[in-house]
């Protein structure tokens, strides 16, 4: 029976790894670009939410909702006066200015929240479980895996319905003849990344209220989203959550046999993936 | 009325000049044939028309006013619409997605819509939900040219649309190219096929080694001073 | 062209000139110089070290790698594992710690070159985590806590007694002598070798797999090869800097011998500021980098933040650093690799 609950709490936590990646994924898929600054932004979304809930008296769900449009727009800037001028056909500015953005921003958070450990607080939410049967789940792990699915739905919607997802996807394809279309690439790219900060700001939500976070955690969500995006086959985003499930499910059984090894499992388990199938389980056909 | 213009353009690609003093002019309702052998520079007059190589200002003008450092965007929300060489359809776009974003940032109003485009090409309303890519060369070509006319531009421009393309296939393109013209679309189409350029065209340049060395009504212009103009005299 | 060749050569020849008499004023500055100097000058050369060596990897070989902490780790624990293990003298240990990277770097190389681009970089520093994790497991060498070297290593430590003899210091300082002694040694040898591999085949090789290596492939530069090559030879060097660093040091802890900011994110700003892709860079990198930590060391937090956006900055305003603005001014070139490399005809060569 124990099993059986860590391995649904694996499937559960794996929701979670995948909203940390799914920004990642949606970044790269569009322009190339690897965000080194990835995590780092997420746990300052995280401290935005708690400066919300904390200034305004909000319910976090609601200094979410305040708080995404505020990344979407920082997104956009840096996007737009920043990326947009070191993106080209050498990988290396762009990872080294997310890289120095990275340094920064940690510093930055550190500088302004202090290193203590902090939580969103999330009310009776935090502790409520529900019975499934078989194993007990707490809500929030569930609303998080929910979520998750949710946002990877919206974005396939926005990806394949919209105007704005052929233009995401012409773009990716070849942004000089998307330019031949009307389009200009750069602002695809300064949309894309805002959209990439509102599912950070979804991710942040979920990470802040279900456990501490501080300004030295963010590279370790990171790593965790490059595994799942990895395990996933670049550009799926439903693959991404299979990754983060595999993450997750590993993570969780791994800790079941000596807490010591919980992260350690996690990177064995993309490690063995990568040997396997260094392409990830579900890679793109196009490409 | 003249629409488009090059006054002097001259382009290059790193230290490498591709064009020296290009005059070409383009009129309302015209079409106008660019023919040349290989590497006669072009495509890169197209690309210095389009943006995607970036001039001095008054190198290119459309409608009297300096367009020559404009990017391709704005150079093509002004109503130029561009066919590239090689096609380039988007390879994760079906081909109604790519037939729709041709015409998605700028919808003048006029006569092409998915609907005009499907008659114009029928076999493309049977394929509509196929991947670009996964279609024939002439089909891939029909959904390029499609894809610019969405727009329902003022000026297009058609890069080397019969290249690779077997003959009877280019003739079905080319057949559409009444249609187009009848829309009211001035168009430049540049060809290595001189026949067919000379066939949809009202007025012919020829370019040799990034001149221009020949300018003809088509009509008139002798096969003798074509081939001088294409090879060059010391042939 | 002809007069650059000559200007060149002539800049080139000053600057070797120049550096031997360096070196020699380095070897004989402990006569006179403080103990805290040594010290400092110690950190700067072994940061020059791991520099030149990122260097080599990103800066010539497009080698983006974020997981260089791995080797300094693990050639610091590996020396650590020689002298507590097996009773090996310290500095004896040392070449241990090459030994332990370049043995590490054959399965990182597996698994990170199977990633494209990018992800590379995210992929080193996921091995970098995993060996990290992996040594505190190490129970014997003090698991996630860490451990000291004993002092009966480090009481007899060879030609200590010799330094303390020559200079009449006391123990302690005569170690950070000899520890600094060595860390010039391993710069100089650094910068050497990196200097003569650039000038021969393989600094063609690198630049034809740098810039295209589709390219590389049709004039018979095996790309994937040299990319090994450049991986195994800066990890072995970086597994030596790690090992000495520990020497002096004589504490070690797998938090601290892993950490990506001490011995990745440092260097890779120094690379940045100093000037990626050639020789002089890091040189100036690491000067500009020590006055900035004097000056804003007390900031705490606010130095990295500095640091951070001082990269960045670099990066969109003068993304060949600041080498790269003072040679376009000056014309000047210490080390004359770049203008052999861009002028070589490669069907030519090889
Ligand atoms: N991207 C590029 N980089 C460097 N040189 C280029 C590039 N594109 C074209 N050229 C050079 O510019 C010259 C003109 O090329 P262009 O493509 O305009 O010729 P073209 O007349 O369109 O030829 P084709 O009939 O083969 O398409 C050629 O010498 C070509 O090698
Ligand atoms: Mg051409």
């Amino acid at each position: 029976m124990i099993w059986i609950d860590t391995l649904v709490q694996g499937i559960l936590l794996g929701g979670l790894y995948a909203l940390f990646a799914a920004g990642l994924s949606l970044v790269f898929g569009i322009m190339r670009l690897v965000n080194l600054a990835h995590g780092d932004m997420i746990i300052f979304a995280a401290f935005a939410i708690l400066l919300i809930t904390g200034s305004l008296g909000l319910n976090p769900f609601l200094a979410a909702l305040i708080a995404a449009p505020l990344m979407f727009a920082l997104g956009w800037a840096l996007q737009r006066f920043v990326l947009n001028h070191v993106l080209g056909k050498d990988i290396l500015p762009p990872l080294l200015v997310t890289f120095g953005l990275s340094v920064a921003l940690q510093n930055g958070m550190l500088e302004a929240f202090s290193a203590d450990s902090q939580r969103i607080p999330a009310g009776p939410l935090e502790s409520a479980s529900v019975n499934l049967g078989i194993v007990t789940v707490g809500w929030m792990p569930l609303l998080t895996f929910a979520t998750a699915i949710a946002v990877i739905v919206g974005l396939n919607q926005i990806f394949y319905r919209t105007a704005l997802g052929r233009a995401f996807r012409a773009t990716s394809d070849d942004p000089v003849t998307a330019s031949l279309m009307g389009i200009a690439p750069k602002g695809i790219f300064a949309i894309a990344t805002g959209l990439a900060m509102v599912v950070v700001t979804i991710a942040a939500l979920y990470l802040g209220m279900r456990a501490n976070f501080d300004p030295s955690i963010g590279p370790a969500r990171l790593i965790y989203a490059f595994e799942a995006v990895i395990i996933g086959g670049l550009g799926s985003l439903w693959g991404t959550l299979a990754g983060g499930i595999i993450i997750g499910v590993a993570q969780t059984m791994g800790a079941a046999i000596n807490p010591e090894w919980q992260i350690l499992s996690g990177h064995i388990a993309f490690l063995i993936v990568l040997l396997i199938r260094p392409r990830g389980l579900f890679p793109r056909a196009v490409d | 009325m003249i629409l488009l213009e090059t006054k002097g353009l001259t382009a290059s690609y790193g230290q490498f000049r591709a064009l020296f003093g290009v005059d070409v002019s383009l009129s309302a309702g015209e079409t106008v044939a660019i023919i040349g052998a290989n590497s006669a520079g072009k495509s890169t007059l197209l690309r210095s028309i389009t943006g995607v190589l970036r001039n001095d200002p008054s190198m290119v003008l459309h409608r009297g006013e300096a367009i020559g450092a404009l990017p391709p965007e704005i150079v093509m929300q002004r109503g130029i619409a561009m066919v590239p060489e090689g096609r380039k359809l988007f390879p994760s776009l079906s081909v109604e997605e790519n037939l729709k974003i041709g015409g998605q940032v700028r919808r003048a109003i006029g006569p092409w819509n998915l609907e005009a485009i499907y008659d114009l090409f029928p076999i493309l309303r049977e394929k509509r939900n196929v991947p670009g890519t996964a279609l024939s060369g002439g089909q891939q070509q029909m959904v390029a040219i499609g894809r610019a006319l969405m727009s329902n531009p003022e000026v297009l421009l058609c890069d080397e649309i019969s290249l690779g393309l077997a003959p009877v296939v280019i003739r079905d393109i080319y057949a559409a190219m009444p249609r187009i013209k009848a829309s009211g679309a001035a168009i430049i189409v540049v060809e290595q096929d001189i026949g067919r350029a000379l066939s949809v065209a009202d007025r012919v340049y020829c370019m040799m080694e990034g001149r221009v060395t020949l300018s003809a009504p088509a009509a008139t212009v002798s096969r003798d001073a074509i081939h001088t103009a294409y090879f060059g005299d010391a042939a | 062209m002809a007069p650059h060749v000559i200007i060149r050569t002539r800049m080139g020849t000053i600057a070797g000139i120049a550096a031997l008499a360096l070196i020699g004023i380095g070897l004989a500055l402990p006569a006179i110089a403080p103990r805290a100097l040594i010290q400092d000058l110690f950190t700067i050369l072994t940061l020059l070290t791991l520099a030149q060596l990122w260097n080599l990897l990103a800066g010539y070989g497009g080698l983006v790698s974020v997981g260089q902490q791995a080797f300094v780790g693990i050639g610091a624990y590996a020396m650590f594992a020689g002298v507590i293990l097996l009773g090996l003298d310290p500095v004896l240990a040392i070449p241990l710690g090459g030994i332990a990277a370049l043995a590490l770097a054959i399965p990182t190389a597996f698994f990170a070159f199977r990633l494209q681009g990018a992800y590379f970089a995210i992929g080193t520093w996921v091995i970098a985590e995993v060996t990290r994790l992996l040594v505190a497991q190490w129970k014997a060498l003090g698991g996630g806590t860490g451990t000291s070297l004993p002092r009966e290593a480090t009481s007899d430590i060879i030609g200590v007694e010799s330094i303390r003899a020559l200079f009449g210091v006391r123990e302690a300082a005569a170690r950070d002598i000899l520890a600094y002694w060595l860390a010039l040694a391993l710069a100089a040898l650094t910068i050497a070798a990196i200097y003569w591999l650039l000038r021969n085949r393989l600094g063609l090789a690198l630049a034809a797999v740098r810039d295209n290596t589709e390219a590389a492939k049709s004039v018979g530069v095996d790309a994937r090869r040299i990319k090994w090559a450049v991986f195994l030879i800066a990890a072995f060097m970086t597994g030596l800097v790690g090992a000495l660093i520990y020497v002096q040091t004589a504490r070690i802890s797998p938090d601290a011998a892993f950490s990506v900011i001490d011995w990745t994110a440092y260097v890779i700003f120094i690379v940045v500021i100093g000037g990626i892709g050639r020789i002089e860079g890091p040189i100036l990198g690491v000067i500009v980098f020590y006055i900035l930590q004097s000056t804003l060391a007390d900031y705490g937090a606010w130095y990295l933040l500095t640091l951070g956006l001082i990269a960045i900055a670099v990066m969109l305003f003068a993304p060949r650093g600041l080498w790269g603005l003072l040679s376009d001014k000056t014309g000047l070139h210490l080390f004359p690799v770049q203008r052999r490399l861009e002028g070589i005809d490669l069907k030519g060569g090889k």
